[in-house]
């Protein structure tokens, strides 16, 4: 039994926590939040340069190789810092879906552009306020040109390229677009959180290129792919909320004592832990099956989902509750992890979806 | 990462897994809902005869010393010898406390002919332990307790007298030896006054009386002593520092309360997917499936957390979080899983005959179950506290019951 992370990963993790505590604090996460930049370029640089990016890409492809639970520990303490960049839009999305669907050379073409951080590679699945579906997709492929309307598309507008849902007659499908090229427009959307910028895409007979021959059980695929790094992300910030209750709740006194003697504070506390802790070893055990590409990858990726959703859900609310006023004020940095837990919560669908989801693939399992 | 055992650990589960395959009946091929009533005779015998097989063949005492009769193994066989052993039905509850808290307290406390005298009975099953901690107004507070012990004489080694009452004792019916916590001075502050002893239940003066839950089963007793003799040579630590004894079995508590009996989330999966409701199956129903992803991502977070307690086992570390979050995740679970499948059933969920109610009635006896579990072993609120004050390193609340003497604390509205 070895259900921990190695000494290699640890300190791929300590080196991580250092990194970004000195590069990305409140006040970077916050040039981003208050529209001063979309994301940090300077911090996009340097996780390139230290092999961040290419963590789960393969050398063939110009990645560093380290591999996915390599990837797992970077994206905890990416979450953990809230760092302004489109890591889960170019890594967990992206670069997966080409690792998972791609042709050879459309490995060798894209792959090393998006290790090096040269390009920026984004998903578009939503079509509006409501669950995207085959059903009620309506962008289109003709004639190997895309029309139609994506939003939100996470980091849609300072991507190079996106892999994009359409239907080509009835069939659903992936597609990648070159969002610099003709009949792309673009507008930044404001959202619940700033600090990760989202786009309308407006499509208008865009050339496109396939990717793979399947559409949404490819899709799912992908989305299963990423929702385990995105959870660890998610217990990273949800980690941090828990971390910043605590250390004000021993700070703060009233009626004579620190708030964090009093049940009530402790017993929010510790149910906070208690979410955290099932969620992490959730997270642990999606980690496994990403890593080995394992048949229980469905299964542990919507499990790791929907339990990092609910603890980064409560543990970033009860963080303000326990603030008291101050948390809810535009000063305290409570707000920049309530902000991130809901954005997080539905970036790559739902609870509801998600726990839907998760049944699905137990009635799956158990059919087997 | 990996599930794999080491080399010791394969070897060790493979010899677990043959002794069990040729003594006891796998879960799969066994009825569902087994009760096993405490009370009888014939599951007493049973409990008895299953733990002298465990100790011929090696596997009782797995981490205690050898030269007591233990197996002197490393804390990661003891989970994986569990782990094989929860695949089979096998007699539960009698040993546990024993083998669990009152052994190892010995361990810690007893003196050298002592520990050779008790240890092997009570781990080939000879001799059966309970623990004589709680009383009626020491629960959660046991440093509260008041049962008196008192010195006959002056003597250094004088016998101490023993009157008072414990309550919610598991198995002080059919134990043969218990480990008490008595107060033996009234007049310093609260937890300066407990004593640490260990005596025979059949000593004069000792009165056993079942206690029937609101589940109608007898699972714990109170029991009264009057004038109750206990030598000297059988007190646990020093005179005063009962309390400081009474720790040392505490931390063991935390690793063997288990976690809560099913229905879990595979036996309310079985019996939603052969459930009719209203508008269809009762699994395409969409509150029915958003309650089952809670309860299983639950049920996998503690079995995963179990994952990464064992690592730290394995590698001579010691276990994490997962004692201390195990009861609290479960136990609640549990209640929920009951009421639901209750639910399932409608109106016809609030029967128990077990010939009618659907498996065997099982989630209508979690119902009436599944708030003691809530309770026994730690409160959820004494957890919560452990894990705020010990994991979290948050402040004790304000006490104030540790100046001036016990005497003097208040102890009702009057």
């Amino acid at each position: 039994m070895n259900f921990e992370f190695n000494d290699d990963q640890r300190m791929l993790r300590d080196q991580a926590r250092r990194f970004l505590l000195d590069k990305s604090p409140p006040e970077v996460v916050r040039e981003t939040l208050e529209g001063a930049q979309s994301h940090d370029q300077g911090l996009w640089r340097q996780f390139a340069e230290m092999g961040w990016l290419g963590a789960a890409i393969p050398e063939e492809y110009g990645g560093s190789g380290l591999g996915h639970l390599e990837l797992c520990v970077l994206a905890e303490e990416l979450g953990r810092s809230l760092a302004p960049t489109p890591f889960a839009s170019s890594i967990y999305l992206g670069a997966e879906a080409l690792l998972t669907a791609g042709s050879e050379a459309q490995k060798q073409n894209y792959l090393p552009g998006i290790a090096t951080g040269e390009a920026i590679w984004c998903l578009a699945l939503s079509e509006g306020p409501r669950p995207a579906t085959e059903k009620n997709l309506t962008a289109s492929v003709s004639n190997g040109k895309l029309s139609g309307e994506k939003l939100p598309v996470a980091d849609g507008d300072i991507a190079d390229r996106a892999i994009v849902m359409a239907k080509d007659g009835g069939a659903a499908g992936l597609y990648i677009v070159d969002l610099t090229a003709a009949g792309v427009t673009r507008t930044t959307l404001e959202t619940v959180d700033p600090t990760r910028s989202q786009a309308k895409l407006v499509f208008q007979d865009a050339a496109v290129e396939k990717l793979g021959d399947e559409g949404w059980p490819l899709l799912r695929r992908i989305e299963d792919r990423a929702a385990v790094p995105v959870a660890f992300e998610q217990v990273g910030g949800a980690q941090m909320a828990l971390e910043m209750a605590k250390e004000y709740a021993l700070g703060r006194f009233a009626f004579g004592r620190p708030i964090a003697g009093y049940q009530a504070i402790k017993h929010r506390l510790a149910d906070m832990y208690i979410q955290i802790e099932l969620a992490r070893s959730n997270c642990y055990y999606g980690a496994w099956a990403l890593s080995r590409d394992a048949a229980e990858l469905p299964v542990a990726a919507a499990t790791a989902r929907v339990s990092a959703t609910e603890a980064f859900n409560f543990a970033a609310k009860e963080n303000i509750q326990i603030h008291g006023g101050m948390g809810f004020t535009w000063e305290f940095n409570c707000h920049l992890y309530y902000r991130r837990s809901r954005l997080l919560a539905l970036s790559l669908g739902s609870q509801r979806a998600w726990k839907d989801r998760l049944i699905r693939a137990l009635e799956r399992r158990n059919a087997a | 990462m990996d599930f794999d055992d080491t080399k010791d650990e394969a070897a060790f589960r493979a010899k677990a897994r043959d002794f069990l395959s040729a003594n006891a009946e796998a879960k799969a091929d066994a009825k569902r809902n087994m009760a096993t009533g405490w009370n009888k005779d014939e599951a007493l015998a049973a409990a008895r005869s299953w733990q002298a097989k465990k100790f011929d063949a090696g596997f009782a005492g797995l981490t205690m010393p050898t030269e007591y009769g233990g197996q002197g193994l490393s804390p990661i066989m003891q989970v994986i010898y569990a782990q094989e052993e929860s695949n089979y039905v096998v007699p539960r509850g009698v040993y546990e406390i024993g083998l669990g808290m009152c052994i190892p307290t010995m361990f810690a406390y007893a003196v050298e002919e002592q520990k050779q005298r008790y240890a092997k009975p009570a781990l080939r099953g000879e001799e059966i332990w309970c623990q004589l901690f709680s009383e009626p107004a020491a629960g959660s507070d046991l440093a509260g307790l008041r049962t008196r012990a008192e010195r006959d004489g002056d003597a250094d080694d004088a016998d101490w007298v023993l009157n008072g009452q414990k309550i919610w004792t598991s198995g002080a019916q059919f134990s043969d030896y218990a480990i008490l916590v008595a107060r033996s001075d009234f007049d310093v502050p609260k937890h300066k006054g407990l004593t640490f002893f260990f005596l025979s239940m059949t000593s004069p003066g000792i009165e056993v009386r079942p206690i029937k839950q609101i589940s109608g089963a007898a699972n714990f007793n109170e029991v009264y002593f009057t004038d109750v003799r206990i030598p000297d040579g059988q007190r646990l630590g020093a005179v005063g520092e009962g309390w400081k004894v009474s720790l040392t079995t505490l931390m063991n508590e935390r690793f063997a309360v288990g976690i809560a009996p099913a229905p879990d989330f595979d036996e309310i999966f079985d019996l939603v997917r052969e459930t009719e409701l209203e508008d269809g199956p009762a699994l395409d129903n969409a509150v029915v499936r958003d309650r089952l992803a809670d309860w299983y991502v639950r049920q996998q977070g503690l079995k995963n957390a179990h994952f990464r307690a064992m690592t730290a086992l394995s590698q001579g570390g010691t276990p994490g979080p997962e004692s201390s979050i195990n009861k609290v995740v479960s136990a609640a679970k549990y209640q929920d899983i009951s009421f639901f499948g209750m639910e399932m059933q409608d109106m016809a969920g609030i029967i128990t005959d077990p010939e009618i109610a659907a498996m065997d009635g099982l989630f209508q006896t979690g119902a009436l179950s599944s708030p003691g579990y809530r309770i026994a072993g730690g409160t959820d609120e004494i957890l919560r506290n452990i894990i705020a004050e010990r994991v979290l390193g948050l402040p004790q609340d304000v006490r104030v019951d540790k100046e001036g003497t016990f005497r003097d604390l208040p102890t009702g509205r009057d």
